[in-house]
């Protein structure tokens, strides 16, 4: 899959320079031609709001056990109710965004930064180094999230950081394949064999020259990503292989006794899975709009 | 073209072989070991003695080296071994899963062909509408949701709803009857599942659906069948989706690949004993024959399905070239 | 003899806190005519690793396979809360031992066939219990140190079994009655491997196939789908079983299992499920769900790991168990989780189980919380160890090991301790018990299925002893008392010595802290009639007495879609 897109993205972005431009002129052209970009771009910036006011908006501690109410349905004071050990879900949602939102972007970015300089320094060396480098990325890939998670709970324990490094595991290769094809269209201008001429290092190449030109296909898996991998932690939370109780955490708080009682009471179960959803979705549209705007074949044919 | 297949074919024995050591040492390194959780998992009293004794016999107090090399040479002579939990090959455990995963796997295709289809066309042609929009934002919804979420909102919706409209209180069965044994039955119990999955796999196809039309329809012999005066529904019908339907179709196809490999959160939800709750047993019991084989299984899948794409893409895309 | 026959009495009469309690609909009367025919359907929540009880220990084995087979005693299924075994395969009474209590002598019931037709004979009988207790090299049994008292089996004639014992044990009996202990063919044990391949053929056949006198025989397996039974025509117990065969289906997650109940895909399930769900089912179906409930001969606790130095000062220990609020969680935890009675090291109800009144002497018993924390404060800045940091090693298991881990770490940050958990899938979780480095406090459940606290006390003897000691203390008073218990014949004195030994590990070195007694609710579809529940979800799973309340066409119906008729 990975493949297809990013041989396309590669031509695309090969044929037009155009779409090298700037990106903060791309955001504000995103805006003004895509109300979908707009309002996923609105979701993101509330999410990110609630997360970092969390402790303004919310009217309890999410730890806070009330065993005198527990299972209370949402009313004047609980306005989202109560869980099984009488802890607010508002609360528990709204901090539960910091997780989301801290695993998402520091797994997009840890992710994205690996994968961009892996890929380009593939693309640049090639040869053997790019031959061995492609299949290390394959067995990665190819690798399942649930083993990959497993192990990295089991050894290193379980905890945020630990789901960040098992969700960036996979995210790694197919960022730096993507990156790799687009790259190697750019090494093939000239202007990289001037840098070479001029005498500077790989790492200058790299960073300086190579790594600016494959923003436009990079910037679009980067956000994908994030609303990938809050998906992701949420659904290892959800096996027991994430966030650990009592940590505030939306997949976390789907799982055990939001289930069992989902039906007298709902709230527990409905509550998360929308915030669940509702995050996947605002950076969803967003990368979605951004790739309309970034790459040219899909611009509107008029 | 035939140098390059070749290529990519003996390429593919070093990644199998990268999983493959991987896998191995990944399940090596979470403590525990599937006697334990076999002879005292249920939390009764374990004999230290039997323990050991299990060991001996499933090979666990072999080497590493010798375990490993057991490994490798019984995967690449197609010899899978015994499942540690049950003892049974692992051959006859997938096989006995197979049936109902690819059924999910057609089943779920079609939902989601049904689906995005439709939708990538009318969300092409009205490009940058409101029913665009509205496309999009019910495609993009699907990739949002978890799965496991949506498994559980939909029994819970279908009990609920029966029991208020019905009077009892009716959920999918929770066993697996063959399609030929009982259609109903069959039918009744993995729509669900399909439609879940399929909502969700047809966002992706949606997507490919509307930018491969989007560009199709900048290409040359489309304007010129606009200039002739064609109906723009006979474009879209005649020339324009005909000719986009290459990468939907490789889509729907690696799509239907990786579905094959069982879905993990989907089949505990809908309590469907297929190929990926039997991944989630025996990584749960630590049964590392059977996790091996099926780790294996998931990555030839993935590393063939993309090899395939590739070369699709090399022989009918003229602009990729590969060396 | 006379001590233990009258002790196994005693615990009859004394069931009062462990009989079921019924609510929702009505239960069965015992004069209610049993309908024959019909297939029940269970729920199981575990897998079946093998067929062969002597060797696993999975509930998720004995729901679906123990039907097929039958043992030489078993808890008296008309009265499984009593802990009374009665003949299974033997005739007449219990026997009483002869020999000082040393030899065990069992008539065998005449005219029992397996289900191949094989006449069953003492010699089967004695072939078992040899795979049991003097399994050769190579082949696994689960329980063979439990039986360490047994000196040889023999059959002095084709219906007579003795056991012939080093040393009088009360723990005897009860380990003869364990439902693991499924009685085989001697035909089948010895055969030899039709490929001449495997010498121990025999011995391990019974992992993949099935030959009991059990009440049902065995149709079909399809792994991690279902077991299918039907009815055995020739079953030695008269007139039963009721039912034409069952058919057990796997169902691992817990919300499968309730909604499957309610949705109408399955009549029953036996291990338990969460208050919570109970009155859930009771409200949307009100008469059609009866609920079964009893308490349950597990534990649920945790200690602290005492080769790190916090927990080596029994101050902290002491705070520890103190601050957990054990009266007032038995009140709302119970709502939510399977944990319900507070007790001490012995099943509530049981004649050594500490009255109420002594109990609320112990640390962590007090009725008044607030002054018990405030003495936790106290004992833990005493030791220095105020705001001290730690991790609970706890199980990926939502009922009840999550539920109640949360709910210990709420606590125990109440006297100012700071807490954490870490949760791991159930492998990692034993490896790491094992390991005392892996972690600082652990939870230490103990599920057994026949109720004998006597024995069972010895999972809390010194490290070099019990194998399981997750608290790796050494603590010689203990193991002596445990000797001095298991050898007393008076079960008055017995008890005294049981008593100071509780005392010892709950309250004086807080080795181990019991939290609260599981609770086993088991609601089922109220046409379910014959199945009492016992303390154990591992016992009285025969079947035989099981027998559906509904309409003959659809008891019909049920046989004719799983068993074609």
């Amino acid at each position: 899959m990975a493949t297809v897109s990013e041989a396309r993205l590669a031509v695309a972005m090969f044929e037009e320079p155009a779409a090298l431009k700037p990106w903060h002129e791309k955001l504000r052209d995103t805006a003004r031609k895509q109300p979908i970009g707009v309002a996923g771009a609105v979701i993101v910036v509330l999410m990110v709001l609630m997360a970092i006011f969390a402790d303004v908006v919310t009217p309890f501690d999410p730890l806070l056990n009330s065993y005198e109410s527990m299972l209370v349905p949402p009313d004047g004071t609980y306005v989202f109710g109560t869980d099984m050990l009488g802890r607010d879900v508002y609360s528990r949602i709204v901090y539960g965004a910091r997780t989301a939102l801290f695993v998402g972007f520091t797994a997009a970015a840890i992710g994205g930064f690996l994968g961009l300089v892996l890929g380009v320094s593939s693309a640049y060396f090639g040869g053997l180094f790019d031959l061995f480098f492609q299949r290390v990325m394959d067995v990665f890939m190819a690798f399942p999230l649930v083993i990959m998670a497993l192990a990295v709970v089991s050894i290193l324990g379980t905890g945020t950081e630990n789901v960040i490094l098992a969700i960036i595991v996979p995210f790694v290769p197919r960022c730096a394949r993507v990156v790799r094809s687009s790259a190697l269209q750019i090494r093939e201008i000239p202007y990289i064999d001037a840098a070479k001429a001029c005498g500077f290092g790989h790492t200058r190449i790299i960073l300086r020259h190579m790594a600016p030109n494959v923003m436009a296909p990079f910037l679009i898996m980067v956000t994908a990503f994030v609303g990938q991998a809050i998906l992701t932690e949420a659904s290892l939370s959800y096996l027991g292989l994430g966030v650990q109780e009592p940590t505030p955490a939306w997949g976390l708080m789907l799982q055990g006794g939001a289930e069992e009682f989902a039906e007298s009471a709902p709230w527990v179960a409905i509550f998360p899975g929308l915030a669940i959803t509702l995050a996947v979705f605002g950076f969803n549209l967003f990368g979605d709009a951004l790739r309309d705007v970034l790459d040219p074949r899909l611009r509107s044919s008029q | 073209m035939y140098k390059y297949v070749v290529k990519r074919l003996l390429l593919l024995i070093p990644t199998l072989l990268g999983a493959a050591v991987l896998v191995f040492l990944l399940l090596r390194a979470v403590p525990g070991n599937v006697c334990e959780l076999r002879l005292g998992g249920g939390g009764e009293w374990v004999d230290p003695a039997a323990l050991e004794q299990c060991q001996i016999q499933l090979g666990l107090k072999d080497p590493m080296h010798v375990q490993l090399y057991d490994f490798l040479t019984n995967f690449f002579t197609f010899n899978f071994g015994e499942s540690m939990w049950t003892g049974r090959p692992v051959a006859f455990e997938i096989a006995l899963r197979f049936e109902l995963s690819l059924q999910i796997a057609i089943m779920a295709t079609l939902v989601s062909i049904l689906v995005a289809i439709p939708l990538g066309t009318i969300s092409a042609i009205k490009q940058n509408t409101w029913i665009d929009y509205v496309v999009r934002t019910i495609s993009i919804a699907g990739i949002a949701i978890p799965s496991f979420w949506l498994g559980i909102i939909i029994i819970l919706g279908l009990l609920i709803t029966t029991q208020a409209y019905l009077g009892t209180p009716w959920m999918p069965p929770i066993d697996y009857r063959p399609l030929w044994e009982d259609p109903g039955y069959n039918l009744s119990m993995l729509i669900w599942p399909a439609v879940a999955t399929g909502y969700r796999y047809s966002a992706v196809a949606t997507r490919m659906t509307r930018s491969a039309l989007l560009e199709v329809l900048r290409e040359d012999y489309v304007r010129t069948a606009r200039a002739k005066g064609l109906l723009e529904k006979m474009i879209i019908n005649r020339h324009a989706l005909r000719n986009s339907l290459l990468p939907v179709v490789t889509i729907i196809g690696i799509e239907f690949a990786f579905l094959m490999g069982g879905l993990v959160v989907t089949e505990q939800v809908f309590n469907l004993n297929g190929i990926g709750k039997l991944f989630v047993e025996s990584v749960g019991n630590q049964d590392y024959v059977m996790t091996q084989s099926l780790v294996m299984l998931v990555v030839t899948i993935f590393v063939l399905v993309n090899l395939v794409v590739d070369i699709l893409y090399a022989v009918l895309d003229p602009r990729i070239r590969y060396s | 003899m006379s001590a233990m026959k009258t002790s196994f009495t005693r615990l009859a009469l004394a069931a009062g806190l462990g009989a079921a309690v019924a609510v929702g609909g009505v239960v069965a009367a015992s004069a209610e005519e049993p309908k024959r025919g019909g297939v029940l359907r269970i729920v199981v929540g575990s897998k079946i690793p093998s067929y062969d009880g002597h060797r696993e220990s999975t509930f998720g084995m004995i729901h679906p396979i123990r039907p097929f087979y039958s043992l030489l005693i078993r808890v008296n299924p008309d009265d499984p809360q009593s802990s009374d075994f009665i003949c299974d395969l033997c005739e007449g009474d219990l026997p009483a031992p002869t020999n000082e209590g040393k030899t065990y002598t069992f008539k065998i019931r005449q005219g029992v066939k397996f289900h191949d037709g094989t006449p069953l004979t003492a010699h089967d009988i004695v072939a078992t219990y040899n795979k049991i207790i003097f399994p050769p090299e190579g082949i696994l049994s689960n329980r063979v140190s439990r039986f360490s008292m047994v000196e040889t089996i023999s059959a002095p004639d084709d219906f007579t079994v003795q056991f012939d014992l080093k040393y009088a044990s009360p723990g005897f009996i009860p380990m003869v009655a364990t439902p693991f202990n499924f009685v085989y063919a001697k035909k089948d044990i010895e055969q030899k491997d039709p490929e001449g391949k495997d010498p121990q053929y025999g011995m391990k056949w019974h992992q993949n196939n099935i030959n009991g006198t059990g009440a049902f025989s065995f149709v079909e397996h399809q792994p991690g789908a279902f077991v299918k039974g039907k009815r055995y025509e020739d079953y030695h117990h008269e007139g039963k079983p009721y039912l034409d065969g069952y058919k057990a289906i796997s169902a691992p997650k817990m919300s499968v299992r309730i909604q499957s109940i309610r949705g109408g895909r399955a009549d029953i399930e036996f291990r338990g499920f969460p208050p919570k769900s109970r009155d859930d089912l009771v409200k949307a179906l009100g008469e059609d769900i009866t609920v079964q409930e009893s308490a349950w001969n597990c534990t649920f606790g945790y200690a602290g790991n005492q080769t790190k130095p916090l927990f080596q000062d029994k101050r902290v220990r002491q705070a520890m168990t103190l601050a957990l609020d054990r009266w007032g969680a038995s009140n709302y935890l119970s709502k939510i989780a399977i944990v319900k009675t507070v007790g001490g090291l012995a099943l509530p109800g049981h004649p050594v189980a500490t009255d109420e009144a002594t109990l609320k002497t112990y640390y962590g018993y007090w009725p008044d919380i607030k002054k018990s924390r405030e003495k936790a404060r106290e004992l833990l800045k005493a030791a220095g160890a105020e705001g001290a940091h730690f991790k609970i090693w706890n199980r990926a298991v939502d009922q009840p090991y999550k539920v109640v881990g949360t709910w210990m770490l709420d606590q125990w940050k109440q006297i100012g301790l700071d807490v954490e958990q870490v949760v791991v899938p159930t492998g990692p979780w034993y490896a790491g018990l094992r390991d005392p480095d892996a972690f600082d406090v652990a939870i230490w459940p103990s599920c057994q299925s026949i109720v004998n606290p006597i024995v069972d006390a010895g999972a809390w003897l010194s490290k070099e002893r019990a194998a399981d000691n997750r608290g790796y203390y050494t603590d010689p008073v203990l193991d002596e008392w445990y000797d001095e218990m298991n050898r007393e014949g008076d079960p008055a004195k017995q008890k005294e010595i049981y008593r100071k030994f509780e005392k010892r590990v709950l309250h004086d070195e807080a080795h181990f802290g019991q939290v609260l007694w599981w609770n086993k609710i088991n609601p089922h579809r109220s046409y379910v009639k014959g199945w009492k529940i016992a303390p154990s979800h591992y016992l009285n799973q025969s079947l035989d007495q099981v027998w559906l309340d509904v309409s003959d066409e659809e008891r019909k119906q049920r046989t004719m879609d799983e068993l074609g008729g």
